[in-house]
């Protein structure tokens, strides 16, 4: 049971939250611009590290907003990224 | 009378209360013990050498260990609640125990079990698992600084190994050091200590569950007390005191009764007073059995050979032991044993310095032979917490390598650091580290001076010991499993048959899958692989992965108090006790109880079903709909955030009317429906499936928050907030008319998907609109949630003359089914876009909306897809089980048959008077007219492939007929 900060409620369990997949997926600003391969990109293709992974999660059960963090996929040590709008950096 | 292996009070005191006398069964017949034993050393007390026979090849099998590492006397205790598969070592003695002997396999009790078990979920600064040496100094100087500590421990006592032996802590017995740290901590309020507490899991960022033992050990039993109970503890860091386990040694006929681990028999004697044998073979590659020799002698056994494979062992052991009476064969090794029932003798060898053997063996009589292959850290809390092991050579064992502030701090044996002193100071250091690490500063005190205990010298391992004639293939009496009945040769024959990883060894042979998890046999098991394979040590050959939990765990101690009604929330609607009053059946839709169908008396489902349907199809009928989702959307940007994420239009949607769309992910498949009201120019009520409701508000708020944060939007969930009632049928407008006395229920004057606010003759506020899932004239009242029951009262009394007839979600669905309106899940799946369900006309070409990129991608444009159609069997009774496929009808059933799709709604149609379905099938719309077979239950049903509107395809009920 990870246990996770929540930038607006604090540390909690696990089970409170929802797990989003990656982070900064930029979403092609006008969709109907990209081809296939590049929308498919979008949609589909995601990274898998073993390592630091930035990767949204929402406080389902909680504040119910999304957040961002950094995970390290191998030992799963958890850090904060700024509470941020994701999808454009 | 006393017990024949019981030792005298001035011989040995032992920790057992002499005064009271415990009576116990054990396969039927009555002994005895005293409290303090358990029931492995009061079986050993009264002689009970032999104890089972062993799974797979009925060997006579004894009690080998002392603590919960033994492999063979696994017990099955009687009573109200059976419990099979106990290690005998692990059930403490109680007056009235009734046990039997078991080969392998349990049995579980026929009623249910009636125990009571409960969880706690706890907080706390340092967690400190195992209370021996090093636990217990951790606990204390973690406990002197303030903190919140946990300590657990799985034993009746805390202590540890200090238990079994004679060592001194400063200047006095170390027992003495036990029960003055036992009083301390006691007196720290933010210190909690439990005993018969076995820390199970230990999982990500120092969370661990630890299962309690608290009432096994009490004659009796309060009606509420709770049986186990099962610690949910989040600390902020975790300290493993978890000691370590003695290896047996893998030698010919290694299994029978009477050859017990060194240090089990030095704690039956110390601890419990019981003298296992007279005359006492002790084999040993490391100095620790040397006090179980010693202790041996001093209470009147013979040992006639210590057998220990070093060639030249510490000096002053050997003349400790010879000058008590034993003898040390140095460079030696036990290679056989001679008996049945019971060990009879050994067989004695020198070994070369390669390990090889040599000489002339010899036989050595002897009733009990200790064993000591080595100590084994117990890394397995440290293993699931995600840290890795190294092969200590020195030590002979795999210790923790990793370390790290995600992982646990491991100290004492463990870590393999035997000695008491270094115990002590590690487990000073650590408590105060953890301390300090939690804000709670504190420094480490002095180390204690310690006696009677010495640094070990280096062991000379030993895992196998060679047979003398045989091949190793076919050395199937040397026992790496006992539990198992696994052998060198199911290891060889594993090996032979391509098997190198010490996990694929061990499936293929089952060495380590028992009731113990391989404690006694993990190691020796990769040391008998390494052999096989001819590397250099165990650490080349690895160890298995250790996942929880570290013991078995009752099944009722995991559920806890979530058993029947309390096993998951229950959500109910306002009118729910109006439901059960009629009798209602339920299903369940996430955590919702609806109401499933009204069966009157002598009705199955089928016959309420049609009945049902029919009043909504020719009279007026009702529904409780107040399960379905609600979320208010609202700010200046409701409707431009509306317009991106439905695919129909919602900016242009004028205030007092409604709409149908539906959601797509950005990949274009179908997500989620609804209808969706716009209350003001900045407000939309969304409403969504039973089902979907929860995700689809999470769904929103991402694309708000990380896609759209520009947008001037606020979701709430208003779910709970309202009651619903839909009012179907050619004669619901007169009931709304009756119940509604301000409104103009005129089709005129209220359009179909309009929605009005008013007030309801019993001055009840409500919010009416016109829409309908079942093609009928339909009215929808929302009322608040403390009003559902009224207002649901209300429709009932106001249509009672026209015989309001209350519907379930079985009716609901044939009638939805009827006029070809889907339901997101069941007739889509994820890989269904808008278009493939024919619904083109609610898919804006005049907006962009998630997913609509996703429809002009080269799979999704296909033409081919698989598309919604209706089906009618052309036997008009034969009703389509909903999942079953379909095929061409001359394609021969032999596998693989290709399918065409499958269906996914299937009813029996009253207004229609015969069975439909609805079904994805690839092509399907240019398969409409075509002949299609179902084959199920051993034959193949011809069916028509239609369009999906099977009832007034034309929309003429939709606003019913007027009434004056
Ligand atoms: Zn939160």
């Amino acid at each position: 049971m990870l246990l996770i900060h929540c930038p607006w409620c604090g540390a909690r369990d696990e089970a409170e939250f929802r797990y989003g997949g990656q982070a900064h997926v930029d979403r092609p600003p006008d969709p109907n611009a990209v081809d296939d391969r590049e929308w498919g990109e979008y949609l589909f293709v995601r990274d898998n590290p073993r390592g630091r992974f930035s990767e949204r999660w929402v406080h389902s059960a909680g504040c119910r907003r999304w957040f961002d963090v950094v995970r390290d996929t191998a030992t799963n040590e958890m850090s904060a990224e700024v509470p941020s709008r994701s999808g454009r950096r | 009378m006393t017990s024949p292996n019981r030792l005298d009070a001035t011989v040995r005191p032992g920790r057992i209360d002499r005064t009271r006398r415990l009576r116990f069964t054990f396969d039927g017949t009555e002994l005895h013990g005293h409290p303090g034993d358990t029931l492995a050393s009061a079986l050993l007390a009264e002689g009970r050498t032999e104890v089972t026979t062993s799974v797979h090849r009925g060997r006579p099998r004894g009690i080998v260990a002392a603590d919960r590492t033994e492999p063979n006397a696994l017990v099955q205790l009687h009573g109200d609640c059976p419990e099979p598969m106990l290690p005998a070592t692990r059930v403490e003695l109680r007056d009235g125990l009734v046990a039997e002997s078991l080969s392998g396999i349990g049995w579980v009790g026929d009623r249910p079990d009636t125990a009571v078990h409960d969880k706690k979920y706890v907080h706390a600064d340092v967690v400190i698992v195992g209370a021996g040496p090093s636990g217990l100094a951790a606990a204390l100087s973690a406990g002197r600084s303030g903190a919140r500590v946990f300590l657990v421990d799985e034993q009746a006592e805390l202590g540890g190994r200090l238990l079994d032996g004679h060592e001194r802590i400063d200047g006095a017995a170390a027992t003495d050091w036990i029960a003055r740290a036992v009083r301390e901590l006691a007196e720290i309020p933010e210190v909690r200590v439990l005993t018969r507490a076995t820390a199970v899991g230990c999982y990500d960022h120092d969370y661990l569950l630890v299962a309690e033992h608290r009432t096994d050990h009490l004659d009796t039993v309060g009606p509420h007390q709770s049986q186990q109970r099962l610690w949910h503890v989040r600390a902020r860091r975790v300290v493993l005191a978890t000691g370590a386990h003695e290896r047996p040694v893998v030698f010919e006929d290694n299994d029978r009764p009477g050859i017990m681990l060194a240090a089990a028999v030095r704690s039956y004697l110390n601890r419990h007073a019981v003298l296992p044998g007279r005359d006492a073979v002790v084999f040993t590659t490391s100095d620790s059995a040397y006090s179980t020799a010693l202790d041996l002698l001093a209470v009147g056994a013979s040992v006639p050979a210590l057998v220990d494979t070093r060639p030249q062992p510490p000096a002053h052991l050997v003349d400790q032991v010879e000058a008590a009476g034993g003898r040390v064969h140095p460079g030696s090794t036990v290679i056989s044993t001679k008996g049945h029932d019971r060990v009879r003798g050994a067989r004695v060898t020198e070994l070369d310095e390669q390990g090889c053997l040599s000489g002339i063996p010899y036989e050595v009589d002897c009733d009990l032979l200790a064993v000591c292959g080595g100590w084994s850290p117990v890394v397995h809390l440290f293993g699931q917490a995600g840290g890795s092991l190294r092969w200590d050579r020195t030590a002979a064992g795999f210790v923790p390598e990793s370390s790290g502030t995600h992982l646990p701090r491991v100290i004492g044996s463990a870590r393999a650091t035997h000695d008491l002193a270094g115990s002590l100071a590690q487990g000073l250091a650590a408590g105060a580290e953890a301390a300090t690490a939690c804000g709670f500063r504190i420094a480490a005190p002095r180390v204690p001076p310690t006696s009677g205990d010495r640094p070990n010298s280096r062991p000379r391992p030993l895992w196998l010991v060679p047979g003398m004639t045989k091949p190793p293939e076919q050395w199937d009496r040397h026992f790496v499993d006992l539990q198992r009945d696994a052998t060198v040769a199911d290891v060889w024959r594993a090996i032979g048959a391509g098997m190198r990883s010490v996990e694929h060894v061990e499936r293929y042979t089952t060495i380590s899958t028992g009731q113990d998890r391989g404690k006694t046999s993990g190691v020796n098991a990769i040391g008998v692989i390494a052999d096989a394979l001819m590397v250099d040590s165990p650490g080349e050959v690895g160890t298995t992965t250790f996942r929880p939990p570290y013991a078995p765990v009752r099944f009722a101690l995991m559920a806890g108090r979530e058993r029947g009604h309390l096993h998951e929330p229950v959500r109910t609607t306002s009118m729910h006790s109006w439901h059960e009053a009629a009798g209602a059946e339920f299903e369940n839709v996430g955590q919702w109880k609806r109401p499933r169908y009204y069966p009157r008396p002598g009705e199955d489902m089928d016959a309420a079903v049609q009945r049902e349907c029919r009043a909504a199809r020719t009279g007026v009928a009702m529904q409780d709909v107040s399960t379905l989702g609600r979320i208010e959307i609202v700010g200046s940007d409701a409707p431009e955030f509306l317009d991106r994420v439905c695919t129909s239009g919602f900016a242009e949607l004028a205030v007092g009317r409604a709409r149908y769309g539906m959601m797509c992910g950005a990949d274009g498949m179908v997500l989620d429906d609804g209808v969706s009201m716009r209350l003001a120019a900045d407000r939309y009520l969304m409403s969504t499936t039973t089902g979907g409701a929860a995700g689809v508000l999470e769904w929103l708020e991402e694309w708000l928050r990380t896609e759209w944060s520009e947008l001037d939007v606020y979701c709430t969930s208003v779910t709970e907030q309202w009651a619903a009632v839909a009012v179907v049928g050619p004669r619901s407008r007169d009931v709304v008319a009756r119940l509604a006395p301000d409104l103009d229920v005129s089709s005129a004057g209220f359009g179909f998907m309009e929605f009005r606010e008013t007030e309801l003759y019993n001055g009840i506020p409500a919010r009416i609109s016109r829409i309908s899932f079942s093609g009928e004239l339909a009215f929808e009242i929302n009322v608040a949630r403390w009003y559902g029951l009224a207002t649901w009262e209300a429709v009932a009394a106001a249509g009672a003359d026209h015989g309001i007839t209350p519907y379930g979600a079985e009716t609901m669905h044939v009638l939805r089914a009827e006029k070809g309106f889907v339901v997101v899940g069941q007739d889509t799946d994820g890989t269904v876009t808008p278009l493939d369900l024919g619904m083109d006309r609610l898919v804006s070409r005049h907006k962009d909306f998630i997913g609509k990129r996703s429809f002009a991608r080269q799979d999704t444009a296909r033409t081919d897809r698989k598309q919604l159609v209706g089906l009618l069997p052309l036997e008009r009774e034969r009703l389509l089980p909903e999942g079953v496929h379909l095929v061409e009808p001359d394609v021969p059933l032999r596998p693989p048959v290709p399918m065409l799709g499958h269906v996914t709604s299937s009813y029996r149609s009253a207004a229609l008077d015969r069975t439909f379905a609805l079904a994805l099938i690839r092509d399907g719309r240019r398969r409409i007219g075509d002949v299609l077979h179902a084959p199920f239950e051993g034959s193949s049903t011809a069916v028509e492939v239609t369009r999906p509107v099977f009832y007034d395809e034309e929309g003429a009920r939709r606003d019913g007929v007027e009434h004056g």
